[in-house]
């Protein structure tokens, strides 16, 4: 088992990359690597900055779970994809085929053309949605101004006594 | 031309005479069509495949040797010494002497290492910008693939170097591993923004994510003189600027070399990685170097196209890499004569320079189609001006603004006062 | 002989996987890799289905899986952003050990 939270999330990189290996199997081109460009260009990076940001070395390990949520969480997760399997074991007429296995593949131009035609509110919307979230990050992820006294000295500023290299931080602001 | 032409074999088979012009233009593809032919049915889909990659990777391989030489003769010649001259003529010969002092050093692991992922970060590093090179057209039907998204699958596949960079940085257990590591990420991810944009405008323009396409699309000459390439339109020109400076800083050259700033930081990520492990991370460092000069030229400077109609009787694989040695001697020049940014100057001029500038490009491409319908004399040379001065007075001012309020100008250097 | 069969058996397990690294672990990164994960599966889905269709009648299917990633996008990065801020609030109050949406 892998026990140190690195690896976990190299190896969820990895599985976002096979699905995106899927979505190009499928005929899906555009999608895969749009997927991959997300997924492992930005998000992974992400969460392994967020992973060597905020845990400490107690936390870098994975905690090992008590017997009782091990056996609620499999359960219950179990459960519901057994749900889905059964539903899709009973499921007939799913036979066709495309994309790698000759039938027709999605064309960029046509999905292009649907986001910015048909669908183009949504496509707005997507965009409204990601530049929201990306100041909403930056507001969230600003260090908060905190007064001296109750903080004391802050360890990623230099004490008075270092001179030029505090001055010349100071005057060039964050 | 097949006036006195030589006897050639085109493809399995064919037999015909062939002036030197078609023999030198088609002869690759003949070559791999005859080694193909050869084979078994069942072989013969795997072998279509295999030969270019063998292709790409020998030419590649050797223009890695030849350029690391080169680099050390320029970059010796700009500091008036005379670099490597000692092994074969000339020197042409160092970068075999310095493969065989790679291969043959210890392959120092530190205890502490995560071992796994110290060895997985090279082969991450070096794969997908192997792969990268297979979608950017060396020649006419000179491609190792064409898939329909050949640009997006070149910075999909690029985005897996931030990945090994994280793995080789956190797994050596080294501070300085571990910094380079956060530059090289924050650098790239800083950088890929303004390459993206800018490739965004050439797609835009040529109207395909496809680069062979792209090329094709910059056929042709404007009065028969003048090669209708991208670079040759003010957001071509402009664009390929943007480009220029982004994939040096993508592709960690310097003055943007703060990951491995050897005074600083010792050699960032590669600082645990010694022998052959540190030759594929050079290696990946230059197909990287190559790769984005090579899409600069697919985008920008018209791929295989000749600059001149008579002078299309040369290769068009000549043409192309001729282009990208001119790029690669632009990095190098650029690497011998700027000094290295500070950390916060390279990510703002990422993000307050490039990035502006390169939406506007997009604009500015934008404006260049909808004047294309002018038609009064003088309408071209007007279009031509009206546009560049919408992205370079832009870019000027900018640029001055920035650097008085932001106090981003010429550095003044207090040694400890 | 790949069929959409396949494709959603594969989005079945996916999002079980994901279900029970979300219903089982404290860590807040954990469970936001594992939220990724269903939401994968779902968009493994939609591609299974665009695909039965044919891309021609099912490439709203892919719109919709366009839409779905940047979501998942900003999504993550907006959790990130909140994790560390959150890890940033209780490390310099001192509450490590108590958690903080309490009262």
């Amino acid at each position: 088992m892998l026990r140190r939270l690195v690896h976990c999330a190299l190896c969820w990189t990895l599985s976002m990359a096979g699905v995106a290996g899927l979505y190009i199997l499928a005929g899906a081109e555009f999608l895969g690597l749009a997927q991959l460009i997300v997924y492992v260009g930005a998000v992974a990076i992400l969460i392994v900055f967020a992973i060597l940001l905020t845990q400490r070395r107690e936390l870098l390990s994975i905690e090992r779970l008590t017997a009782g949520s091990w056996v609620t969480g499999v359960a219950v997760a179990g459960l519901v994809a057994g749900c889905l399997w059964i539903g899709l074991a009973y499921t007939r007429g799913l036979g066709g085929a495309g994309g790698a296995s000759g039938g027709p593949a999605l064309e960029t131009r046509e999905l292009g053309e649907l986001l910015m035609g048909r669908y183009v509110v949504a496509f707005e919307v997507a965009g409204l949605v990601l530049t929201v979230a990306l100041i909403g990050a930056v507001i969230l992820a600003l260090p908060f101004e905190q007064p001296r006294e109750a903080s004391g000295r802050r360890a990623d500023r230099p004490a008075a006594g270092e001179g030029w290299d505090a001055r010349r931080q100071g005057g060039q602001g964050a | 031309m097949n006036m006195e032409g030589i006897l050639a074999l085109t493809g399995w088979g064919g037999l015909r005479w062939v002036g030197p012009v078609e023999l030198f233009e088609r002869g690759p593809v003949w070559l791999r069509d005859w080694a193909v032919g050869w084979l078994p049915e069942g072989a013969k889909v795997w072998a279509e495949g295999l030969i270019p990659a063998v292709a790409v990777l020998a030419v590649f391989g050797l223009l890695f040797g030849l350029a690391t030489v080169a680099e050390r003769k320029l970059l010796g010649r700009i500091q008036n010494r005379p670099g490597p001259n000692r092994v074969g003529p000339y020197g042409w010969l160092q970068f075999a002497a310095d493969g065989v002092k790679m291969l043959t050093k210890e392959d120092v692991v530190p205890r502490s290492a995560d071992r796994v992922l110290h060895f997985l970060a090279p082969i991450v590093m070096l794969a997908p910008v192997a792969l990268s090179l297979a979608v950017i057209p060396y020649g006419r039907d000179l491609v190792a693939a064409d898939p329909r998204c050949g640009l997006l699958f070149f910075f999909a596949v690029g985005s897996a170097a931030e990945v090994a960079a994280f793995m080789a940085g956190w797994s050596s257990r080294n501070k300085y591993s571990l910094l380079g590591a956060m530059r090289a990420i924050a650098q790239m991810i800083s950088y890929e923004l303004p390459l993206v944009l800018s490739a965004l405008t050439v797609v835009m323009m040529a109207g395909s994510l496809s680069l062979v396409e792209i090329v094709e699309a910059q056929s042709g000459y404007w009065w028969g003189v003048i090669p209708r390439w991208h670079v040759m339109t003010p957001w071509g020109l402009a664009g390929l600027l943007l480009f220029m400076a982004a994939a040096a800083a993508a592709s960690n050259r310097a003055p943007f070399d703060l990951p491995e700033g050897e005074s600083e930081i010792i050699g960032g990520f590669m600082t645990e990685y010694s022998g052959f492990k540190y030759a594929i991370f050079f290696m990946g460092e230059y197909f990287g170097m190559f790769a984005v000069s090579g899409l600069a030229v697919t985008l920008f400077l018209g791929g295989w196209q000749a600059p001149l109609a008579v002078l299309e009787a040369a290769p068009s694989y000549g043409w192309f890499f001729l282009k990208l040695g001119v790029m690669i001697a632009w990095f190098i020049w650029v690497r011998g004569t700027l000094p290295r940014l500070r950390v916060d100057h390279l990510l703002n001029f990422g993000w307050k320079y490039l990035l502006p500038l390169g939406a506007l490009n997009l604009l500015v491409a934008m404006v260049w189609r909808g004047l294309g319908g002018w038609a009064f004399p003088g309408a071209g040379a007007v279009r031509w001006l009206a546009c560049l001065a919408m992205i370079g007075l832009p870019a000027i001012l900018w640029g001055r603004l920035l650097m008085r309020s932001r106090g981003w100008g010429p550095r003044v250097y207090r040694y400890a006062s | 002989m790949i069929t959409a069969h396949h494709y959603l058996a594969v989005a079945a397990m996916l999002f079980g996987i994901g279900l029970a690294g979300a219903l089982t672990r404290r860590n807040s990164i954990l469970v936001l890799m594992s939220i990724e994960l269903m939401l994968n599966a779902a968009n493994l889905n939609l591609v299974a289905f665009g695909r039965q269709a044919g891309w021609e009648q099912g490439s709203q299917a892919a719109l919709w899986v366009m839409c779905a990633i940047a979501i998942a996008a900003a999504e993550s990065g907006v959790g990130l952003a909140l994790i560390l801020a959150i890890y940033r609030h209780r490390r310099s109050a001192h509450l490590d050990e108590s958690p903080p949406l309490k009262g």
